[in-house]
């Protein structure tokens, strides 16, 4: 069995407020095997933050078992923290400072020899293309800048664990997809990625497993490919001319939902383009004319809306 | 490595760390600076010659009387500039980094202290450089003026960690500036800028056993010769104590936040 560096089990955490207790994790379990990318996907407010708060030291959870980097986060603290990186939602980057000092400050911090400390900056200026505002105080960076010399000052001491919350919100196309190269270096070296996220895209394209959190809760949890396969699956929408065309294609295909206001049959597909051509062809054989076809494969915004959706329903039913 | 090497090695990081901050944004510091000399000035020359005259001299008289009252409140003006900083680095993204990283907790406020200390020791010579200047006669030997600066230093470091924790406590940077500002009056409020016994009886117990007062006694009777009895020790007392309750109040605030 591989490692696990994060093990969490029944994390809970509230806040009070005037209110009463606010629940914001209500009991999550978290197995994130050592070497993989595992990504946090909620909406705004779901406990995305609070979690990596949590996991990273930064606040104390109200219960649950949990162990970082093989250190149990309550007792040994201080050694979850030797073995982690963090790059929080907010800008982490001392602004008064050059991009330059910024680096070797964690350098210092992480009590390396001060030419390694140099020569990693270095590195990293250059890896991170901030090699033309190195001299300059971060506070006149722009905001793609300095999420840049966060995540580099992340990387000084090479940590093993790195959380990463929603590390390419606010960037560019281009930023997020150089952004992107860079998680997948670190993973190829061996390095765990705990990444957050709002985008359903970011976690098909990096993670090895991805959790759904919403309410406080995993409403679902598997790879990418395995979370497609819990809502219904795609479909062909095939739109006809007139009614009558509509109610001849249907017993020829077997299947499908008719929706006669828009003239429309869906069909359940995989996409492919064989199966596309074997329900044309099917058709065609019978002189059905087909006026328009559209294609839709369900993807990870599918699983999203539709789970998310569902817990709201849920939880306006329980109110009522 | 042993804990206390690393937190050693931690603290002289965040040191260097504020004092290129405090370098970078000087008009801070100059301005902690000009703020005690321009009281210097202005109570020689507007106020000197009158409260000189009470003082059974002149304006010479009253310079010399006065210095020790203008360093204390230099020190207490510099610490409002201290619970700013303090309180306006809590805001900042970079302490929660800090707080994830394996280092020595308390270096980050150590950085604070250490920092404001060597900004406070330079205002003060600049104070001392510009009342020489304008006729400031101690009468100090060279061991009687490195006691006056032990005493001020210790002063400074107990001042500053209490700015810290003031800072610390304080929700917003502008609420951090006006929790020092007592500190500001205290030298008026004491034997400062006039001796006590010319006070009404309520201000005059206050003013006598108010911490600044001894403090400013001493520094006064090691620079000129005025008698000390045991005000030294009480001084003493004061700054170690302030420094101690205020150190252990920031290292408490900053761990529980
Ligand atoms: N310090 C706090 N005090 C009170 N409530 C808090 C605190 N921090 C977070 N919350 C609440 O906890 C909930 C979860 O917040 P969190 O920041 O973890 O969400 P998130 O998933 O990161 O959202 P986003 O996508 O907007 O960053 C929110 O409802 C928020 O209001
Ligand atoms: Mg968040």
């Amino acid at each position: 069995m591989t490692n696990l560096a994060i093990a969490a089990n029944g994390l809970r955490k509230s806040y009070r407020d005037k209110d009463g207790d606010k629940v914001v994790l209500d009991g999550i379990d978290l197995a994130v095997p050592e070497g993989t990318i595992f990504s946090l996907l909620g909406p705004n407010g779901a406990g995305k933050t609070t979690t990596v708060q949590i996991l990273s030291t930064l606040i104390r959870a109200d219960g649950g078992q949990v162990q970082v980097a093989g250190y149990d986060l309550n007792r040994q603290a201080d050694d979850v923290r030797g073995a982690i990186g963090v790059t929080g939602q907010y800008s982490a980057v001392d602004k008064l400072l050059t991009g330059e000092e910024n680096l070797l400050l964690m350098a210092d911090l992480k009590h390396l020899p001060k030419r390694e400390g140099k020569q990693k900056a270095k590195e990293l200026l250059e890896q991170f293309d901030l090699v033309d505002a190195a001299g300059k105080p971060a506070a006149t960076y722009s905001g793609g800048m300095q999420r840049r010399l966060d995540l580099a000052m992340t990387l000084v001491g090479d940590p093993r664990l790195i959380f990463l919350d929603e590390p390419t919100t606010g960037l560019d196309p281009r930023s997020r997809r150089a952004m992107w190269g860079i998680v997948r270096d670190l993973v190829k070296n061996g390095v765990t990625i705990f990444l957050t996220t709002q985008y359903l895209e970011e976690a098909d394209e990096l993670a090895d497993r991805i959790a759904l959190l919403d309410h406080g809760r995993l409403i679902a949890e598997g790879t990418a490919e395995e979370l497609k396969r819990l809502i219904p699956g795609g479909h062909v929408l095939l739109k006809f001319a007139d009614p009558s065309r509509l109610d001849a294609a249907r017993p020829i295909l077997g299947v499908g939902t008719p929706d006669h206001d828009a003239l429309t049959l869906q069909v359940p597909s995989d996409g492919s383009v064989r199966a596309i051509r074997e329900l044309l062809t099917l058709l065609d054989e019978r002189s059905i004319d087909v006026a328009e076809m559209s294609v839709h494969t369900p993807d990870l915004d599918d699983v999203f809306l539709t789970l998310t959706g569902q817990q709201t329903d849920q939880n306006k039913e329980a109110l009522r | 490595m042993s804990a206390l090497t690393l937190a050693t090695r931690d603290s002289s990081t965040m040191v260097r760390r504020q004092l290129k901050r405090l370098l970078r944004y000087p008009s801070m510091t100059v301005q902690l600076i000009i703020t005690p000399v321009i009281i210097l000035l202005l109570f020689v020359y507007v106020f000197g010659g009158t409260l000189g005259t009470g003082l059974g001299g002149g304006r010479h008289t009253y310079i010399n009387y006065v210095v020790p009252g203008i360093l204390l409140m230099a020190a207490a003006t510099a610490a409002t500039g201290t619970a700013v900083m303090v309180a306006t680095d809590m805001t900042e993204g970079i302490i929660a980094r800090f707080r994830t990283m394996r280092i020595s907790r308390a270096s980050v406020l150590t950085g604070h202290v250490v920092a404001s200390v060597i900004q406070q020791l330079l205002g003060m010579a600049v104070v001392i450089g510009i009342a020489l200047a304008i006729g400031f006669r101690p009468n100090a030997t060279p061991v009687e003026w490195l006691a006056a600066a032990g005493l001020l230093t210790l002063f400074v470091v107990a001042i500053t960690w209490l700015a810290v924790a003031l800072g610390l406590k304080s929700p917003t940077p502008e609420a951090a500036s006006n929790a020092p500002m007592p500190l500001v009056f205290l030298p008026f409020l004491g034997s400062g800028f006039v001796p006590t016994d010319s006070m009404p009886t309520v201000l005059r117990w206050f003013a006598e056993y108010q911490p600044f007062t001894p403090i400013m006694q001493t520094v006064r009777g090691l620079l000129l010769g005025t008698p000390i009895g045991d005000n030294a020790a009480i001084a003493t007392a004061w700054c170690t104590g302030i420094a101690a309750v205020s150190y252990l109040w920031a290292k408490k605030t900053y761990n529980k936040a």
